[in-house]
């Protein structure tokens, strides 16, 4: 499964979306540090953070993507850092529903 | 391959940069072929300790040396140092504000993330002098 077959799904819009990327798994948490220290390779990361730090973390541990639930938007410096380095998505669900979705693909 | 020394500066406050100096030190040790899981530890430890001198420390200095068998990473600040290193060493205790924690830190997981992913940790710190941790990766462990 890959950021693109996500990208298909209802509800999903692509906010930095640069290429297809292998999805392995789905991972939701809304702190940094315990994203930074148990986000898996290669996953998608459900969250309803939207400042740039969330880029930051993402990029460092690997992610695949980052879904932003609950049909928010990301801060302009979010967007900006992730450019060409990070796939930002965003959802207009929940985060369940959102992360109940994605792992189906799986 | 000879040791190869890499020095940063850490602002203080500035939310926007956190995480570029880590970001850095990941690029470099991808480019020069570490093991993936060696990359990602040293990413952890140091994304951790560059958001505490964020915070907490009014900045700092991040020295890395990197060595074939050995990455040592060195964070020296001269913030108001840690009052209770046994309590700061403990997962889930934290003294960010609420403002700090609405931006997704102050979990309380610094330290504890910093010890986890090094393979050597030692912190000296003195109050209203400074915080110096050290830290080890081990390439082969």
């Amino acid at each position: 499964m890959t950021t693109g077959d996500i990208l298909k799904l209802d509800g999903i819009t692509p906010s930095v979306y640069d290429e297809d990327k292998d999805v392995e798994k789905v991972f939701c948490c809304d702190l940094l540090s315990v994203a930074m220290a148990r986000a898996p390779e290669g996953s998608a990361w459900v969250t309803v953070m939207t400042n740039a730090n969330v880029v930051a973390v993402a990029s460092l541990a690997e992610v695949a993507c980052v879904v932003l639930a609950e049909g928010f938007d990301y801060d302009e410096a979010a967007l900006k850092a992730a450019r060409g380095k990070v796939t930002l998505l965003r959802s207009s669900d929940p985060v369940y529903e959102t992360a109940a979705k994605i792992g189906a693909l799986i | 391959m000879e040791d190869l020394h890499l020095e940063f500066t850490v602002v203080p406050d500035d939310f926007t940069r956190a995480g570029e100096v880590s970001g850095k030190v990941k690029k470099t040790l991808k480019d020069l072929g570490f093991p993936p899981l060696v990359v990602r530890r040293t990413a952890i430890a140091m994304y951790e300790a560059e958001i505490n001198m964020v915070i907490h420390a009014n900045g700092g200095k991040i020295t890395v040396t990197i060595n074939p068998d050995v990455i040592t990473v060195v964070f020296a600040d001269s913030g108001p140092g840690i009052p209770d290193i046994g309590l700061a060493m403990q997962e889930g205790w934290s003294t960010a504000s609420e403002e700090i924690r609405d931006m997704g830190f102050g979990a309380g997981m610094g330290l504890p993330n910093i010890k986890k992913s090094s393979d050597y940790m030692d912190v000296q710190t003195e109050l209203g002098v400074g915080t110096t941790i050290t830290i080890k990766i081990f390439t082969n462990p």
